[in-house]
């Protein structure tokens, strides 16, 4: 399992990366696009929503179900990337390099109460 | 305590993700479904099908027990070696299970039922035949071993693993079986492609595993069996039909045999009952989901519910297997509730894929 020690991670399976401007990158991990088997559907938030922390906010279905992706703190959208919602399979393929949605986070610091790699690790581990 | 099939640590040193599929372990996929699904549309491809079970009905009168309990017409079984798919009914018409039985001689037939309803299909046929074929003899078969090679190159692949078999089936035909030595191979599967069915002791299963993966014949999951079955438009017990539903509703009418003066469990009721609701195939025209089981279908006659559905490798479109009102027919649009949204869907005649060809409008 791969988990990049420069990522934050949620207990519901989303890494997130902070960039150079702030915003958070969310993805799905290697553990989820694993136990989701091949992706065949996404679908992103719209932007500009404004969203809670927790709150169900995109979907990907594999051939078998769907599940829904939260946010990982509270903010507003800022990108969608649909390059992604047009090859879902590209999540299998790159997790780490597949973003989903940027957000603009309400508190700057919250991000830093996300998980940290070893936490995440675990997390995944006893999934 | 699950229940596990010859082949379970096979599965588990190829990778396999394994799941519960009704009280029985078995693999999901071996990596990628999509991949799996791909070989046997386009090569060949296997599944361990060792959880489900083969029931022989032995001493006379098998034939005429089984025109009596099946709902399609044994009497259609002329050479040996002859399948044929049927429906297994209750008085009432709801649909039991469905299976293959295969005349093999006139005292000896035999019945491939599925794993989740293998008990109950036993305690029924057992109950029936006491009352109506006292002599006759029932084994459950659970010393046998199941492997479905399945694709445009499964027989070929087959023969280089099991080259003794070569000669008895190069011209055996569809849904025609042969016993060869330990092996029991049936031109039948549930994928739309051409292959073998083999059924062999369960102690030789490993062996032909491993020749067959060595011929070059994929490792496939009941994941891509499933997606490769809806493609085929075949039905799924418990999804598609249950004992709350019979045939005429579920698509089978082509393997219920009302004609003539045969008497069969359920034939009364199936001639009583009005047909109200009809199953058909749709393919999911606008974007934003993936059609699945339960989901509700709105039609210009009322509301109808998907029972399978999924995304088709082959089409690269979502496709289903719905109940919907009677008179729905195909070319119509329809729409599905998917996650609060009404999305457009297509009414089509499955098949929607066979021997590889799409045979629907995308």
């Amino acid at each position: 399992m791969n988990v990049p020690s420069e990522l934050k991670y949620t207990e519901s399976h989303e890494w997130i990366r902070t960039e150079s401007d702030g915003n958070l990158a969310v993805g799905i991990t290697d553990h989820a696009q694993q136990a989701h088997g091949d992706l065949v559907f996404i679908e992103l938030p719209a932007v500009g929503r404004t969203l809670q922390a927790g709150e169900a906010c995109a979907v990907v279905e594999s051939v078998k179900a769907a599940s829904d992706i939260y946010a990982p703190v509270a903010g507003v959208v800022v990108a969608a990337n649909d390059e992604i919602a047009a090859a879902p399979e590209k999540v299998n393929a790159d997790p780490y390099g597949s973003w989903l949605f940027k957000l603009k986070p309400s508190d700057p610091a919250a991000p830093e109460k996300l998980l940290d790699a070893p936490a995440y690790a675990k997390v995944a581990g006893d999934d | 305590m699950l229940n596990t099939t010859p082949l379970n640590a096979l599965h588990r040193a190829a990778g396999a993700k394994m799941v519960d599929f009704g009280g029985w372990e078995m693999p999901v996929n071996y990596g990628s479904q999509i991949e799996e699904h791909h070989a046997v549309r386009r090569d060949a491809g296997m599944f361990d099908v060792s959880h489900m079970l083969a029931i022989d009905l032995r001493g006379d009168g098998a034939r005429r027990f089984l025109s009596y309990a099946l709902a399609n017409n044994v009497d259609k079984l002329a050479a040996p070696g002859k399948a044929l798919y049927s429906c297994l009914l209750r008085p009432d018409g709801g649909v039991l299970d469905d299976l293959i039985a295969y005349f093999i001689r006139e005292d000896a037939f035999r019945l491939v039922v599925n794993a989740g309803t293998a008990d109950k299909d036993v305690e029924w046929v057992e109950s029936l035949s006491r009352e109506r074929a006292p002599r006759l003899v029932l084994v459950p078969r659970r010393d046998l071993a199941m492997i479905a090679v399945q694709g445009p190159r499964a027989r070929e692949r087959v023969w280089s693993a099991l080259p003794q078999t070569r000669e008895a089936t190069e011209a055996l035909k569809p849904f025609v079986a042969v016993q060869i030595g330990d092996y029991f191979l049936a031109r039948t599967g549930y994928t739309g492609e051409d292959g073998f069915e083999v059924t062999l002791p369960a102690t030789r299963a490993a062996e032909l595993w491993d020749a067959l993966a060595g011929a070059g014949v994929r490792r496939c999951g009941l994941g891509a069996r499933d997606t490769l079955r809806l493609e085929a438009g075949m039905n799924l017990y418990g999804q598609d039909m249950d004992e709350s539903v019979d045939p005429l509703e579920s698509g089978l009418a082509w393997t219920v045999d009302l004609s003539g003066a045969r008497d069969f469990v359920g034939k009364a009721a199936l001639l009583s009952k009005p047909r109200l609701r009809t199953l058909v195939g749709l393919i999911l025209v606008d974007k934003g989901g993936v059609l699945r089981g339960h989901q509700r279908v709105q039609t210009a006659r009322g509301d109808g519910v998907v029972t399978s559905g999924t995304f088709s490798p082959t089409l690269g479109a979502s496709i289903a297997l719905a109940r919907v009102p009677a008179g729905v027919a195909p070319g119509e649009n329809v729409h599905v509730a998917i996650r609060g949204k009404l999305l457009a869907a297509r009414v089509v005649k499955p098949p929607f894929v066979r021997n590889g060809k799409i045979l629907v409008e995308p």
